[in-house]
């Protein structure tokens, strides 16, 4: 169907590398990112889906000292994103800022093991686990867009994402294996997840490029990006409406604790089936994020994320809405996952070509910190309304702030210079 | 790098997992537990019962065991029975009870020990209570995964009447009275139920707003009312008057908890002799003595006892053993 697009570019300098007559539907910095994505998913999730076991069976922690676990300063994390994004750029070390933050959480793996029972270095582990991940999305995200030719930026996405939660996937399946060949041994668990990322690195290392062929060349001459020039992104307007856009995205989110929550409640849905819901968002995103980025190059990246906002706005509706039973859990999981779907990797895709190359990981990261800001904010306010007001009217209240960051998002992001929409003549 | 062909490099990939695999594998192989420890034969001098004498029933490795309360170091009686929390009275007990290596099971059981009802439960078990009667069976356990506040825990509990089968799964259904006056919220938990006399009538702790409050609940009406803040996993004395519960020092779970006892006509809270930080449901063994559960650095568990009224000093009971209940 794409084969049209299956060439690399024609600006692909033939002394970059191998040439490709190679069929590539996406550049191989992309698949070789979604590869270390991959792996390393796997191995976040081995010890996310036996995290619980561990410390609540294995170390005989109370579940009231996770309050203290949890006491992880997300303001802090969210500095450290941006910063680490500067340095990528200052440097022009993307590659090398990702794969700190890849190495911060394989560390991670083995810091579980030296905590023992320790509650405050438990921690002080998932802290670094966590800013890891904070760290390395910035400028992966960034060297995914300087890899990609910006009419193929939502295939790209698409793709990557879609590596990113067949990882998600098969993370507590290979936990789970561990545990059955080796008995209630959760260290042999984090071993193992260390290995498996360690080995992420490994490919990360040799397969992944900081200068892609056919990106923008950095010429040596040019002086390094500095503190005020990062500063001055936030006067470009069209940075700034994209850090907006990317803050209101967040505020329409009220976390999937809340739907999921609310989605139990009216079904009466037996407790133990719980995790499935995330199981069956996880497996609409993995399915639809490929094909809603290929559709977003096609069409245009912004109606993609507007039909996103819509298909949450429907999510929302049908949590309060008069459809029961099957129907209501297959359509709301499946608008969920779509929403996840069209929005995150799209979004991107749709910062990407705004942000100058020399600031695009510093962008980035203030894109995506713009949202998790503003989700925190909104998962707290959701909880307020909830209490104030129930469920039922919490969750319409929500629908109706989806609406209005849809038309705002539509006022900001569709101004008349569009030059994220431009068709590239062929 | 890019003096490595890609064929290079596929190579050095496929070494290093090769190589990783091993380091995974080989330390599997030494770390892991020495195969699981055979449930231990029937021992003592006779198999286990809940039928009511003057016995205390406890956890041995992982395994449900009684003793003579009055030697509780002499001979231990120990079943094939696996559990994690066990409690009975008046010839009825619940054990939370591994079904798979992940998911678990409360079972309500005879006086020998026999399942009469078996139900799923989701998350990890942590308290198992029957009421005096032996009528009202209620069960808390921990839920990850789907907490709302980022990575925190969430925790259910349930209650079964054996008599009629109704069962709540959760409390979380039940209307709130916090302070006199209709509360909802959905960061709503409780934890840590204890029956009155009349089985209907419950104590249990309910978390709210980062707030740890003693609700009075009526299984009948399906409601909760607050009495008392920082009120932790209480338990109802046999003569009803006092609540047992564990008090975190300073509201601060974070610094630990202190045993105290709460009396209901005063609401005056005594420390028990206990300094050492307890995270338990106590358990009275007679009107003046609590039994409850601590762990050594590495998570050995112990059964200790320390009077009610503050006096003494607490008195190692059971060493080895978890989650006591006296069958008397």
């Amino acid at each position: 169907m794409y084969l049209s697009t299956v060439s690399r570019p024609a600006a692909d300098p033939p002394a970059g590398g191998r040439p490709g007559r190679r069929l590539a539907l996406v550049s191989g910095n992309v698949v070789a990112l979604g590869t270390v994505s991959l792996i390393t998913d796997v191995s976040a999730e081995m010890v996310t889906a036996i995290l619980p076991l561990y410390l609540v069976l294995g170390l005989q922690l109370s579940p009231v000292a996770f309050g203290v676990l949890d006491g992880v300063h997300t303001g802090a994390t969210a500095l450290l994103r941006v910063v680490g994004g500067f340095v990528a750029d200052r440097f022009q070390r993307r590659k090398l800022v990702a794969g700190v933050g890849y190495a911060l959480s394989a560390v991670a793996k083995l810091g579980l093991l030296l905590a023992g029972r320790s509650v405050p270095m438990i921690g002080a582990v998932i802290a670094v686990d966590r800013l890891g991940k904070g760290v390395r999305s910035a400028p992966r995200d960034a060297l995914i867009t300087l890899s990609t030719p910006p009419e193929s930026l939502g295939r790209a996405f698409g793709v990557h994402r879609a590596m990113d939660s067949v990882g998600a996937f098969l993370g507590p399946l290979a936990a789970f294996a561990v545990l059955l060949a080796v008995g209630q041994s959760y260290d042999a668990v984090f071993v193992t997840s260390f290995c498996v990322a360690a080995l992420a690195l490994v490919v990360l290392v040799l397969f992944v490029r900081e200068r892609p062929a056919g990106g923008p060349v950095d010429s040596p001459d040019q002086p390094r990006v500095s503190v005020r020039e990062a500063f001055g992104l936030l006067r470009s307007r069209h940075a700034r409406r994209l850090v907006l856009a990317a803050a209101l995205l967040g505020l329409a989110t009220i976390g999937d604790g809340f739907v999921y929550l609310l989605l139990q409640r009216r079904e009466d849905l037996g407790l133990r089936w719980f995790p499935l819901l995330a199981v069956g968002t996880s497996l609409a995103y993995l399915v639809l994020a490929a094909p809603l980025g290929v559709l977003a190059d096609r069409i245009g990246r912004l109606p993609v994320v507007v039909g996103g906002y819509a298909a949450l706005g429907a999510t929302y509706l049908l949590l309060a809405g008069p459809v029961h039973g099957w129907p209501l859990l297959v359509l709301t999981l499946t608008l969920y996952g779509t929403f996840y779907a069209a929005t995150d990797g799209v979004l991107i895709a749709l910062a990407g070509p705004v942000l100058p190359p020399r600031l695009r990981t510093t962008g980035i990261a203030l894109v995506q910190t713009g949202q998790a800001l503003a989700y925190l904010v909104s998962s707290v306010l959701f909880g307020l309304a909830w209490q104030a007001w129930g469920p039922e009217n919490a969750i319409r209240a929500a629908a109706a702030v989806v609406a209005g960051v849809l038309v705002v998002t539509l006022l900001l992001l569709a101004s008349p210079s569009r030059p994220v929409t431009r068709k590239v003549p062929r | 790098m890019t003096a490595l062909s890609t064929r290079a490099k596929l190579g050095v990939v496929a070494a290093s997992a090769v190589l990783l695999g091993a380091v995974a594998a080989g330390y599997a192989a030494t770390a892991a537990e020495p195969a699981r420890t055979p449930p231990p034969a029937a021992t003592g001098d006779q198999a286990v019962t809940l039928t009511p004498g003057p016995r205390l029933l406890a956890i041995t490795d992982r395994h449900v065991s009684s003793v003579a309360t009055a030697d509780p170091t002499g001979p231990r009686s120990v079943s094939g029975l696996e559990c994690l929390r066990v409690y009975a009275a008046a010839g009825t007990g619940v054990c939370l009870k591994p079904d798979t290596p992940w998911t678990y099971q409360v079972v309500v059981l005879d006086a020998a020990l026999h399942p009469t009802r078996t139900l799923s439960v989701p998350g990890l078990p942590n308290r198992a209570r029957v009421s005096a009667s032996g009528r009202m069976v209620s069960w808390t356990t921990f839920v990850g995964g789907d907490s709302y506040t980022s990575g925190g825990f969430s925790t259910r509990t349930g209650i079964i009447d054996t008599v009629t089968g109704a069962t709540v799964t959760s409390l979380e259904e039940f209307t709130i009275k916090r302070d006199g006056r209709a509360y909802r919220n959905p960061d709503v938990n409780y934890w840590g139920v204890t029956f009155t006399a009349d089985d209907n009538v419950f104590y249990a702790t309910m978390s709210t707003g980062g707030k740890r409050y003693l609700v009075r609940g009526d299984v009948a009406s399906r409601a909760v009312e607050t009495v008392k803040e920082n009120v932790e996993c209480p338990s109802l004395s046999p003569d009803g008057t006092r609540i047992a519960f564990k008090e975190a020092i300073g509201a601060d779970p974070a610094k630990g908890w202190r045993l105290s006892v709460l009396d209901l006509a005063t609401m005056r809270v005594t420390a028990t002799a206990e300094t050492t930080s307890v995270d338990d449901q106590a358990a009275w063994l007679d009107n003046g003595t609590l039994a409850y559960t601590l762990r050594q650095s590495d998570g050995r568990p112990d059964v200790w006892a320390v009077a009610a009224d503050g006096s003494g000093a607490p008195r190692l009971v059971l060493p080895g053993a978890e989650s006591p209940s006296p069958l008397a």
